[in-house]
């Protein structure tokens, strides 16, 4: 399938290299062919552990092919920060969203999708059922 | 027990008062307040805030927003860009949902600012999904509310007992909730900087007298 214009995809850690270390992973396992855009905003500007609003907007912004944009974090500030900027509305992409997903393994799964060509209710739907895996 | 003293007129000179008098106060208790979150929390929430309230500082010397809805909006858009931490995005939506509520006047009533307030501290309820008991911020900002249509001192006594009361609770939200019944017998870092903030509505209608 082609991806005339993919879901964009933003991972938001408290970590910058947490956020870049899962983008790789993502990446890695996303396969072969056209990837989808996928940005990292980890930590805070000056790379200490937190959550950086400004970050946030601009992986958003670069990501954005105006097929959406889903938006997967962390913890604590990560996610009420992203909140915070979906209920502002003017802040993030049109079509953007957070993910309820697992952090690392919602963003592979996040990535394969976007990456197949799905749209942002697919790469929602993927990411989430991330959760449903039981571990034992 | 109520003020002695007539309500301070409520215009966006009053507002910038009492959003400086916070950053004053949350520079001289930043030590106190990053003291109880290493206790409980990642140990940043007094740092975390200075940064914050230094930046609204700043932004207020800078620009002259004429209402209190645009003081608070512009504070609470500088708290969410600048902390870092999950204080920022609380007391963001804090300021720009009361802001919100305050509608455009250029002065607002006392009874205007309790209502506007109660639906600033709805949204940081909805926003974090916490409630009063599980040790958090709202502990301090609920009962402050309900005390402000008296006055503002109670409204600041009302935050203070709030604050204290969360020593013994057990943390539900947040960092301090992984460490279970561990969390209990310290004061919430979050509902102290909520006093702060209520008892600096106080010093603002003192400043004007």
């Amino acid at each position: 399938m082609s991806v005339e214009k993919p879901v964009g995809i933003v991972l938001v850690s408290h970590s910058g290299p947490v956020a870049a270390a899962v983008a790789e992973l993502a990446r890695g396992l996303a396969g072969s062919g056209p990837e989808a855009p996928l940005a990292a905003a980890g930590g805070t500007p000056d790379g200490g552990l937190g959550t950086s609003s400004e970050l946030i907007t601009a992986a958003a912004a670069e990501v954005d092919r105006g097929a959406g944009v889903a938006l997967l974090v962390d913890l604590g500030s990560a996610v009420l920060t992203v909140k915070t900027l979906l209920i502002d509305g003017d802040e993030l992409p049109d079509g953007a969203r957070l993910i309820d997903a697992p952090f690392v393994e919602g963003a592979v799964a996040a990535v394969v999708t976007a990456s197949a060509g799905g749209d942002l209710d697919a790469v929602e739907a993927a990411a989430a059922e991330a959760y449903s895996y039981r571990k034992t | 027990m109520p003020d002695q003293e007539p309500d301070p007129t409520l215009d966006a000179a009053f507002f910038r008062r009492w959003l400086i008098a916070t950053a004053a106060a949350v520079e001289r208790e930043a030590d106190r307040l990053t003291e109880l979150d290493s206790a409980i929390g990642d140990a940043d929430h007094g740092s975390n805030l200075q940064r914050g309230f230094r930046a609204v500082t700043a932004v207020l010397e800078k620009e002259s927003p004429a209402t209190p809805a645009a003081v608070l909006t512009l504070a609470g858009r500088q708290l969410i860009s600048t902390v870092g931490g999950a204080s920022g995005p609380l007391y963001g939506t804090l300021l720009r949902r009361t802001g919100k509520a305050l509608g455009d006047e250029p002065e607002v009533s006392h009874a205007t600012l309790a209502e506007a307030l109660g639906a600033g501290v709805a949204a940081v309820a909805q926003l974090g999904g916490a409630k009063a008991g599980d040790k958090t911020m709202l502990d301090a900002l609920e009962p402050a509310v309900t005390a402000l249509g008296t006055s503002f001192g109670a409204a600041a006594e009302a935050a203070e007992a709030g604050a204290a009361a969360t020593v013994p609770m057990q943390a539900h939200k947040g960092r301090a909730s992984y460490l279970g019944e561990r969390s209990i017998g310290h004061q919430d870092p979050g509902a102290t900087s909520a006093a702060l903030l209520i008892a600096a509505l106080g010093t603002a209608a003192e400043e004007s007298r």
